[in-house]
């Protein structure tokens, strides 16, 4: 996909998703809703995957499907050639290869960062406790977050959290990350440090991320390639190839071919946006 | 990726962390501050107000149905005299032994309804199935207040002891209960799925998100519960019982002696006091995650 | 204004699938049939205790005592026709909606007093904190004495019993109110009194109800307690809580429990109106 300047031990790329027409159809008391809609969608190993679409249009509904924490109702997803759901197993086990971070952040409140970080190894006994504690402190410190190891989640500032809870998330090696807005409540100076802190521990690890969004430029800036959806039920509506050079830094932001891949995805993405809030309004009225 | 850069430069030598004051050296720093406003002095007059308006209507001024109380005057001195008139002060022994008695049934019914409802509620909460086959009895059962079991108790259970203990005790097992219930009912859905992701199995699941998760509604729950069980405590003791402060209240109210009456009231709302205290600091000992967030949050 | 006449002339589209029915819903719904299943299966090893102890001699512990759910449901029928039990219903519904009246009268402005200046919350709050521990029912002998009628004294008991819990909801309402909404108010040239009335005001409704709930609670308590302990309604004029204690005083455990359920159904009652009337005055809670 990429040559691998930044990591020349060189990780091998892993972790390929392929999304066969997956439907979902969600029926509570009665009422059956179309979230996804024959959606298909091939992701190669070590791709950074963005997806971008209208607010509840369902792109977290797939990312659902993938973690194991809903089921689909018709179609099949597979991981590096074995199915993880499909017609026989509608919902996926869940397990540390397809690890996701939160919209709001999900680091235990009632553990230190430490604490967190070292979780993952811990109920999957990978190495003894003390072990898991050091190296899980060892991968805070490389995240540049040393200084506050042994502080509770509620004490740090929520881009501290979210950079700790990408590590731990990658402390356990995963295939597949699969991120839910993570800097939607964010800056956009914090954001942008955020990024590159992601490309970074991206660089490093190779895993496969799947990325949903609302910002168009983030997803432009982090992605190899951006996914606008339909507004719901969900489907495909452009990929969009995203072939700006990396190592990528704010001065990508400000070149013109990154200017050009804005303007095209948002002509896309304005589109959907408008029918989405046409859509509210009606089920409002 | 400078400011990260940084950030392990920072973190790889690891300066003393900062440490906020605590303690005694926070107290003191409290009490300058406070010293400095108002507010203490207008809380000790709005305190000496009702002290003397207390001892103007029962002793002062003897109105007419207030002269029946006994006023602070004769309180204290029948209360600090080695010989009281009406029989109970600190020195007479009886008064420690109402005081032993109430307390040593409190601590057996909270921690029997506490080992009984934070397992029940958090099974309850965490398992569809358990609180279905259960929650409707329970909600059968929890209006009916108290006091009504008080009859039934006293029938069931032989002696004194065993119906005061029941009644605390089913007082306290509803409203732990409840709140371990809602405790883990609150815990949101991302820390079960987060968990989920890491690879936990089941019982881990439990121990890591489950039991601290739900921490500070059982904890309001507890508070709750010692409350209610010392609520129900003197409703048992008057109504049967040898020794306690409830029973000491209505013994003295039947033997006619004002003074024992209202010392039991006042000795039971600092002992009430006490205890819900001591569960609040345990409290706080052990969820220093969730002071330190509240903390944070300038709450 | 004219943006929502248009709103309104618009027909919603229809919609192709029916909702169904609260009722129907909870029928068709596993849980509903779990905890059908869970009360029967307590009813019946209730009834076997029973039935053990005349069958076979053996005295389950505890439970071993109670009469049988079937004897209870015979004595309870017998009961419901005679109009003195009927009578007791009201008396203690007097007595609980008198003192919980007087003390939400009195406990709402007190609290909100206490939330809004902070002088009138230096002098009066410490006061009030050193007796709210006393538990209310300690009170009954002081109160008996103090009173010169037994319904003066339940009444007075019963007041304290609600009034330590609405003022302190109050108070808690009121302070948590966010200053933004304050602040918005003033801007847009609010006076005190819009102040008050339009963003005090509701904004510790839902604290005064949540007070108002438990403190429904604590009142049944008190009434019963009181009419017990003070002489058993030999002038009071009966009462639920004198209802059972006559029971006890003839030793008829049948009537004890169906007392007993009497009272259940009667605190289900008055929180269930509480509730009731909690939704009417707070529409913009309803959505949860």
């Amino acid at each position: 996909m990429r040559p691998d300047v930044f990591s020349p031990g060189a990780v091998a790329a892993k972790g390929a998703i392929s999304i066969r027409n997956v439907t979902k159809i969600y029926d509570p008391d009665g009422a059956q809703v179309m979230a996804v809609d024959n959606c298909s969608m091939d992701i190669a190993p070590g791709e950074v995957c963005m997806i971008v679409g209208p607010s509840g249009c369902g792109k977290t509904t797939l990312l659902n499907a993938i973690a194991g924490f809903h089921s689909i109702t018709e179609g099949e997803i597979i991981l590096d050639g074995v199915q993880l759901c499909g017609p026989r197993q509608p919902l996926a086990t869940q397990s540390a290869d397809r690890i996701v971070v939160f919209q709001n952040g999900a680091l235990f409140p009632w553990k230190t960062l430490a604490e967190n970080v070292a979780y993952g190894p811990m109920v999957q006994r990978r190495w003894p406790k003390a072990e898991c504690m050091e190296r899980a402190r060892t991968a805070l410190k490389e995240a540049g977050l040393g200084a506050v190891v042994d502080k509770y989640p509620g004490e740090v500032s929520s881009g501290m959290a979210r950079r700790a809870e990408i590590v731990r998330a990658l402390i356990n090696d995963p295939k597949v990350l699969l991120l839910d807005e993570p800097y939607r409540a964010m800056d956009a100076l914090t954001k942008q440090i955020m990024h590159e802190a992601l490309l970074e521990m991206y660089d490093r690890t190779k895993v496969t991320i799947y990325f949903i969004t609302h910002d168009l430029e983030e997803a432009i800036f982090l992605g190899d390639k951006v996914y606008v959806m339909t507004t719901r039920p969900c489907r495909v509506k452009k990929v969009i190839d995203v072939n700006l050079p990396r190592p990528r830094d704010y001065t990508t932001l400000t070149t013109e071919a990154f200017r050009l891949l804005v303007k095209e995805a948002d002509e896309a993405v304005h589109e959907e946006a408008l029918k989405a809030f046409k859509a509210g309004e009606r089920e409002m009225a | 990726m400078s400011a990260i850069a940084h950030d392990v430069h920072a973190g790889g030598h690891s300066p003393a962390p900062r440490r906020q004051p605590t303690g005694f050296g926070m107290l003191l720093y409290r009490m300058k501050k406070g010293l400095g406003s108002s507010t203490p002095y207008l809380m000790m007059l709005g305190v000496a107000f009702w002290i003397f308006a207390y001892w103007l209507l029962c002793e002062g001024l003897s109105l007419p149905r207030f002269e029946k109380i006994p006023g602070p005057v004769t309180l204290l001195s029948d209360w600090l005299s080695a010989t009281p008139q009406q029989g109970t002060s600190i020195y007479t022994p009886d008064y420690y032994q109402h005081i032993w008695v109430s307390c040593r049934r409190i601590v057996i019914a909270f921690l029997l309804a506490t080992a009984l409802g934070v397992p029940l509620g958090l099974l309850m909460g965490w398992s569809r199935k358990v609180k279905d086959f259960t929650f409707p009895l329970f909600e059968t059962l929890r209006p009916i207040p108290i006091m009504a079991w008080v009859p039934l108790a006293i029938l069931m259970f032989a002696g004194y002891e065993t119906p005061v203990i029941f009644l605390a005790t089913l007082a306290s097992f509803f409203a732990t209960t409840l709140n371990t219930m809602l405790g883990v009912q609150s815990i949101d859905e991302s820390y079960f799925r987060a968990a989920g992701c890491l690879g936990s199995r089941k019982r881990d699941v439990f121990w890591n998100v489950v039991v601290p998760g739900a921490m500070p509604y059982i904890f309001t729950g507890l508070q709750i519960s010692i409350g209610v069980a010392w609520f129900s405590l003197v409703a048992a003791e008057m109504v049967s019982g040898d020794y306690g402060l409830g029973y000491l209240i209505l013994s003295s109210y039947v033997n006619s002696v004002t003074v024992p009456m209202v010392i039991g009231m006042l000795t039971l709302g600092f002992v009430g006091w006490f205890s819900s205290a001591i569960v609040r600091f345990v409290g706080n000992r052990l969820m220093q995650w969730h002071v330190k967030a509240l903390a944070m949050q300038g709450r | 204004m004219s943006a929502v006449t248009i709103d309104q002339t618009q027909t919603p589209p229809s919609r192709t699938f029916r909702r169904r029915s609260k009722f129907e819903r909870a029928i068709s719904s596993l849980g509903f049939w779990r905890g059908l299943a869970g009360i029967l299966v307590f009813l019946v090893l209730w009834e076997a205790a029973a039935y053990l102890k005349t069958a076979a001699d053996f005295t389950v512990p505890f439970f071993g005592k109670l009469p049988a759910p079937t004897l209870v449901a015979a004595a309870a029928l017998e009961v419901v026709v005679q109009p003195g039990y009927w009578w007791s219903w009201v008396e203690s519904f007097k007595r609980v909606l008198g003192g919980f009246i007087i003390a939400m009268i009195l406990g709402i402005p007190f609290g909100l007093a206490l939330a809004v200046n902070k002088y009138f919350r230096d002098v009066f709050f410490p006061p009030f904190e050193i007796l709210r521990p006393i538990p209310p029912l300690a009170w009954v002998p002081a109160s008996l004495i103090f009173w010169p009628t037994n319904e003066m004294s339940i009444i007075f008991v019963t007041f304290l019993g609600a009034f330590f819990t609405i003022v302190i909801n109050v108070l808690g309402g009121a302070r948590t109110i966010d200053v933004r909404y304050l602040r918005a108010a003033q801007s847009m040239g609010a006076t005190q009194w819009h102040l008050f009335s339009r963003i005090i005001l509701p904004g510790t409704l839902p604290s005064i109800f949540t007070g108002a709930a438990v403190g429904m609670g604590i009142t049944w308590n008190v009434v019963l307690a009181a009419e017990m302990v003070s002489g058993g309604g030999s002038q009071a004029g009966g009462g639920l809580g004198f209802f059972i204690w006559s029971s006890y005083m003839g030793g008829s455990m049948e009537h004890i429990i169906v007392g007993m359920i009497s009272i259940g159904i009667a605190g289900y009652l008055s929180s269930a109106l509480i509730r009731w009337l909690g939704e009417r005055a707070m529409p913009w809670q309803r959505a949860f």
